[in-house]
């Protein structure tokens, strides 16, 4: 039974995952992703990682990929305003891609792979235990954290907002 | 395999397929009476007695009418749009606590479709997936009314997820678990010496403000029906949508107003818990904290309606002020009050 | 099979090894979910059904002129892939980290009892780095909907 729906899983996320990368259009590869991270959260729950599952769900399928819808309906989607794809853009895509995957293969085969995968306590993933952990044992990358996500705010507001002085009346237009 | 176990959850299932339809449909019925009632008139009255009929009409309606696809849409999803919404409209009532457990033919059945331990981030996690159904449907309309219903829209439901999310750590802090079972069953303890009243919302009255307003935000309903406001954007994101497509949007609103009602008795209102529960024996507890649950629902159902006919729209700049800079810090507040009293008192 | 281990009497004919035990009991906490598979087939098929059928059911008639987008009878003027305001995309950017933060305080909200006055100061210290956060974003008017 959960063999099954292990081999079920992989299937859909493997399928979206390859829909991602050869859908034509942005927005079908950002709905396949949605669909390859909810593939994920079930592999998740199979692993009695709960939290984690719908810790997936809400962060990357609610929050980042709205944001990344968000950022596809801010293009100009037209067909004419599509940046060309010469070949000097190709290359650097094959190339920086190759590296990507040598660094994932170099990555892999120097892991070494955990034999008694199952024998492990699983109630590890619950809400309650991961509390226990994340305040006791890792409490200061957890303040640490904090500062991180201050300087996304600082990053996010520098690139999102102008000063109220340089906005023109062009952009004030925009719906 | 426990096809017993599979055939009772089977069958919960369909009863509480069958009751969130009906209910929704009959929701249309309750508003439009509500606001006749409020403004004076007398509402709907052709169809059946006191036109009773007049959803069965609708439904009808929405049916036979005709199934418009614009030509310049992405067609597969301008289909896709409304289905999600109604499926993540569906999808939340599997984690609430519909009463205690019944006893029949020698099994204990649980009133509820799946208690998962986390169901208040089950709850989270499907508010915020249902900001796509709106979005891809108001984008694939390929219509500039949609387009900036559909980011009104989200833009909104994104921004009181926050503050919704706040308001609920405050509740988890102090039942200590993130089943919706839980939280329900802990209110049954005794308040000022009643039993069966030791409800949410007299030891939370802030977070039960501040989720209650995010409810109404994201339900899109008034005050906050911006994406829909007819002076402005003519339907918002549901204005290329014919048909049941049309009707699939309408009817997700409705359902999630009956679910968010359901939330509301149930986190903040006892649940099925009222005073004098306990006395009753076996089956008949379960069944008379159902009824009393579906009072509770009903009353917020009420509520909805009418605050929609007493309260103007906001203005889009006034929703995002309220949201962000009042209902967020105020979230805060609430959780750090309760995590002091209940540490240093 | 593995729902027989909630029934007393069947323990027996499985408790031989450890990893089966182990097995069991991950699949009893991931049998909750379920019910819940089994209320999306339902909640799919009865979205897929309507929506098939209400395809059918409708008259259908085509036309050039009929067909086009509605823009309050006046011609359409381009189409509604058009540039959006900055503000809402910086919205749903903080929405993303602030609701990441918000994530944070799940798990320990559920331990809050047993961590005591320790986790209570940690989590005002992170807290604090929120707030030091928000307020900065205000300052700055990122949030400003009226300009």
């Amino acid at each position: 039974m959960i063999e099954i729906l292990f081999y079920v899983l992989s299937f859909v996320s493997i399928v979206t995952g390859l829909m991602v990368v050869f859908a034509k259009s942005p927005i079908h590869s950002v709905l396949s992703l949605i669909v390859t991270f909810f593939a994920i959260a079930g592999q998740y729950i199979l692993l009695n990682a709960q939290f984690l599952a719908i810790v997936h769900i809400i962060v990357y399928a609610g929050a980042i990929m709205v944001l990344f819808l968000f950022v596809l309906m801010l293009l100009n989607l037209n067909k004419e305003a599509e940046p060309n794809k010469d070949i000097a853009m190709k290359l650097a895509g094959v190339i920086s891609a190759s590296l990507l995957m040598v660094t994932l293969t170099g990555a892999l085969h120097g892991s070494v792979v955990p034999e008694a995968t199952l024998a492990v306590n699983t109630s590890n993933g619950l809400v309650k235990n991961l509390g226990q952990v994340l305040f006791k044992d890792f409490v200061v990358p957890f303040e640490i954290s904090s500062l991180l996500f201050l300087a996304a705010m600082a990053g996010a507001v520098l690139l999102g907002k102008k000063h109220p002085s340089q906005i023109t009346d062009s952009e004030i237009q925009k719906i | 395999m426990d096809w017993f176990f599979i055939l009772e959850k089977a069958i919960l299932i369909i009863i509480l397929f069958s009751l969130t339809l009906f209910i929704a449909m009959y929701e249309t019925y309750m508003e439009r009476k509500v606001a006749a009632f409020l403004q004076d008139r007398v509402g709907p009255d052709r169809a059946g007695p006191f036109g009773i009929l007049q959803p069965l009409a609708d439904g009808g309606k929405m049916f036979f009418k005709e199934d418009f696809i614009p030509n310049s849409s992405e067609k597969w999803l301008f289909i896709l749009g409304p289905g999600i919404a109604m499926f993540t409209a569906l999808m939340t009532s599997a984690v609430i606590p519909w009463g205690t457990e019944l006893h029949l033919f020698g099994r204990t059945i649980s009133l509820q479709v799946a208690d998962v331990n986390i169901g208040v981030l089950y709850i989270m996690g499907f508010v915020s997936i249902g900001v796509y159904g709106i979005m891809i449907g108001g984008w694939s309309s390929n219509n500039k009314y949609s387009l900036m219903g559909a980011i009104r829209a989200s833009s909104q439901m994104i921004s009181y997820e926050l503050a919704m999310g706040l308001s609920l750590i405050a509740i988890v802090m102090m039942s200590g678990s993130l089943s919706l079972k839980d939280i329900a069953a802990q209110q049954s303890g005794s308040l000022m010496g009643i039993e069966g009243f030791h409800w949410n919302v007299f030891l939370q009255p802030l977070g039960f403000l501040i989720f209650l307003t995010c409810a109404f935000a994201e339900t899109n309903r008034a005050p906050f029906d911006l994406p829909e406001c007819e002076s402005e954007l003519i339907g918002g994101y549901h204005t290329e949508y014919t048909s049941m497509k049309l009707g699939f949007f309408l009817f997700a609103e409705y359902v999630n107003m009956f679910i968010s009602s359901t939330l509301i008795a149930t986190i903040y209102f006892g649940g099925y818990n009222f005073p004098g529960l306990h006395y009753l024996p076996g089956n008949w507890q379960a069944l008379a904290g159902t009824a009393v649950l579906f009072l509770k629902i009903l009353f917020f159902i009420f509520f909805y309606m009418w605050v929609r006919w007493t309260l103007p729209r906001f203005r889009y700049d006034q929703l995002m002020h309220l949201g962000w800079k009042v209902l967020i810090p105020l979230a805060v507040l609430n959780m750090l009050l309760t995590g002091a009293w209940m540490t240093w008192f | 099979m593995c729902f027989f281990m909630r029934n007393k009497f069947a323990n027996y004919h499985f408790r031989s090894t450890v990893a089966r035990v182990t097995f069991a009991a991950r699949f009893m906490e991931t049998q909750d979910y379920l019910p819940i598979v089994l209320q999306s087939m339902v909640a799919v098929g009865f979205v897929g059904l309507v929506l098939v059928v209400t395809h059918f059911l409708g008259p259908r008639r085509k036309g050039a002129v009929k067909d086009e987008n509605f823009e309050c009878g006046i011609e359409i003027q381009g189409n509604a892939r058009v540039q959006f305001s900055v503000k809402y995309f910086l919205t749903a950017i903080l929405f993303v980290l602030f609701d990441v933060e918000v994530i944070f305080f799940y798990p320990y909200a559920v331990n809050f009892k047993e961590l005591g006055s320790e986790g209570f100061i940690a989590v005002v210290m992170f807290v604090t780095f929120f707030l030091i956060g928000f307020f900065y974003v205000l300052k700055k008017g990122a949030l400003e909907w009226e300009r």
